[in-house]
């Protein structure tokens, strides 16, 4: 019943752990906005409003317990962004953290890139273990000593002291974008990345900051006939040379660099014809992609909608292949939606590791996975309730209407504030991590 | 009418939520922005055919309306203060210290359905109330009273004749056109300013 877990189809998810305050008054600096897993799964990044990044760190596997996985726990913790002023437009910038995207891992320590709507910052995450003793100048605190009392030298040594994590900002990217940022994506070449916002997408190398250069640029001349912006932004995850960029209109284009510097010009562009019959005030606003993610393969690209999560076949542009209905029992809710702006939620959807299942947040802090394999779908729910360790998750059901069954929810009895927009999925195991509103839950398959 | 009456009500919404996000951390969102100003033209369209059909339902001879639509594009500067004399619409969010070229339309074009009434008065205020819209678009009094400005006059003619003139354009295949039309398309031309704002 609790399938889709990739794998097979008696996956069934547990309750792991809950990181952050237990307070129903939520504070609006804690507030998630972005979760990502670095590319071993050992590193848990998550960005709030207020700026700030957390980083957690798998414990390894206790040896008394090897069919449990390691906890998750507080690595580091820094201020990524600070609010600024834009003088010349009297607007202040806001310092929530937009995306976060690691670097594959070169050496001992960390980067990671993070971003506001403005700013890009390549960070470096390093430890620190050791530290050097016995100087001849120096006295253990730091102070100078009086060098006539020195009568003897000594060659200093690395001791042994705690863990030290150390969070360093070693780039910093800025005043590329007029516009609001809204994805990064590094390249699989390690050297660039792009930044991409509402209207355009630019390319960085990765060690340059004063120089970007724009390959994208869908800016009309007259704004008055603006008609889409970008909305999200990938590289493909084997070729370089190749990214797609999502559109307001529910468009996909995958562009070549090598066929031209600006890529104005798409190579293919992905678009399903709209179903007529479903045509209201709001289509469009639905029709909107709020994420699109590349499989691991790189044979396939997901895109996320308002109510739908759609695979597409690189190969193919007329349509998807497969498309999965969120909560399809919204559509008739739309006009409420609008106006209390639910609408305009931007949920982010994620692949398993090994492509065989997609996952994608809904409302009342329920997310939906798909398992494409076995054509099953399951309704789970992240919930202080439902938080005892090892407990396996019951799945959920929405009643759409007509007699309510036991333990079925109706849709009018949805919380629309309790929204899980921010999923990601472990790169090689079945662990999940799910942030609620300032709440970030993990879960894991039952060993 | 249903139709209708939604359509208006997603209107006000729209704008309400356009003026809102003026005010939000951060800046105007291009994204938003643009998805509002959609469905706020989507609700336009729908509400300007909806009145298209009613008129035409009540049976309007097409001469005097085109006249009255004349009357209200010269004075829809002066709708909007009839307008303030018109009970509000319950529905409305707007008030009168919005200062927003957009609230002042849709005010324009709520009271658009119900100028008919008023284009008598309107004819005789034309002529007394020539001052000029820009310094006192927002001006919820009467500017009856108010000096006539000699050296506002031309750019107050012009005005009105470059408005006329779109609407001429606008009207383009549209017969009997409904007056709330003309607000409303001013009203789609200001939601494009909204964006040619960025």
């Amino acid at each position: 019943m609790a399938g889709a877990g990739g794998g097979g189809n008696d996956v069934q998810w547990c309750f792991s752990q809950v990181k952050g305050a237990i307070d129903d008054d939520v504070a609006e600096a804690d507030i998630i906005s972005t979760v990502e897993f670095n590319h071993s799964g050992e590193l848990l990044a998550t960005g709030d409003k207020g700026g700030r990044v957390v980083i957690f760190q798998q414990e390894l596997e206790s040896k008394n317990q090897p069919q449990c996985r390691g906890e998750y726990n507080v690595y580091s913790t820094f201020q990524s962004h600070e609010p600024e002023f834009d003088y010349l437009k009297s607007l202040e910038i806001e310092e929530k953290i937009n995306k976060i995207r690691w670097l594959p891992q070169k050496n001992a320590a960390q980067f990671l890139l993070s971003t506001n709507d403005k700013t890009i910052k390549l960070w470096k995450i390093s430890e620190r273990d050791k530290r050097p003793e016995g100087y001849n100048l120096k006295e253990e605190d730091g102070r100078y000593r009086d060098p006539t009392t020195v009568t003897t030298l000594r060659v200093p040594v690395f001791q042994p002291m705690d863990l030290m994590v150390e969070a360093s900002p070693r780039r910093v990217f800025a005043n590329a974008h007029t516009y609001h940022i809204n994805s990064i994506s590094v390249n699989s070449d390690c050297e660039t990345y792009l930044s991409a916002d509402d209207l355009r997408i630019n390319l960085w190398n990765l060690e340059i900051t004063d120089r970007s250069f724009n390959i994208v640029d869908i800016k009309p001349a007259n704004m008055e006939e603006l008609t889409e912006v970008i909305t999200a932004a990938e590289f493909h995850p084997n070729q370089c040379n190749t990214f797609v960029y999502s559109s307001s209109k529910g468009t996909i284009r995958l562009c070549d660099m090598r066929a031209s510097a600006l890529c104005d010009q798409h190579s293919k562009l992905f678009e399903e014809p709209e179903d007529p019959s479903n045509r209201s005030f709001f289509s469009e606003i639905i029709s909107s992609i709020s994420d699109v993610k590349f499989s691991h393969s790189g044979r396939y690209m997901m895109t996320r909608d308002y109510l739908s999560v759609k695979i597409w076949d690189l190969n193919m542009e007329s349509r998807p292949v497969e498309t999965y209905q969120v909560h399809e029992y919204l559509r008739s809710k739309l006009c409420s939606l609008y106006e209390n702006d639910c609408i305009f939620d931007k949920f982010e959807c994620c692949w398993n590791g090994n492509d065989s299942v997609v996952m994608t947040g809904s409302y009342n802090n329920f997310f939906r996975m798909f398992d494409r394999g076995y054509r099953q779908d399951v309704t789970l729910e992240a919930s202080r309730e439902s938080s005892k360790p090892r407990s396996v998750l019951k799945p959920r059901k929405v009643c759409t209407g007509g007699k309510r069954k036991k333990d079925e929810i109706s849709v009018d009895s949805l919380d629309f504030n309790k929204k899980i927009l921010h999923t990601a999925w472990h790169p090689q195991d079945n662990i999940i991590a799910v942030a609620t509103t300032n709440n970030l839950y993990i879960f894991q398959d039952k060993l | 009418m249903d139709v209708s009456a939604e359509a208006k009500r997603i209107m006000a919404v729209s704008i309400s939520k356009l003026y809102a996000s003026r005010a939000q951390r951060g800046g105007m969102r291009l994204h938003r922005s643009l998805l509002l100003s959609v469905v706020m033209r989507s609700a336009r369209d729908l509400y300007h055919s909806a009145c298209l059909a009613k008129e035409r339902a009540a049976h309007l001879v097409p001469v005097t309306l085109e006249e009255d639509a004349m009357d209200t594009t010269a004075s829809r500067e002066q709708v909007e203060v009839e307008v303030s004399q018109v009970e509000p619409e319950p529905e409305s969010p707007l008030t009168p210290t919005i200062q927003e070229p957009m609230s002042s339309d849709y005010e324009a074009a709520q009271g658009a359905c119900k100028t008919r009434t008023f284009s008598g008065k309107e004819t005789v205020e034309d002529k007394e109330n020539r001052s000029p819209v820009s310094p006192d678009r927002h001006s919820r009094k009467r500017r009856g009273k108010a000096s006539v400005a000699p050296d506002f006059l031309p750019s107050k003619r012009a005005r009105l004749s470059l408005e006329l003139g779109e609407e001429r354009v606008l009207r383009t295949g549209r017969r009997n056109c409904c007056r709330a039309g003309d607000a409303f398309t001013t009203l789609s031309l200001n939601s494009n300013r909204a964006i040619a704002a960025f």
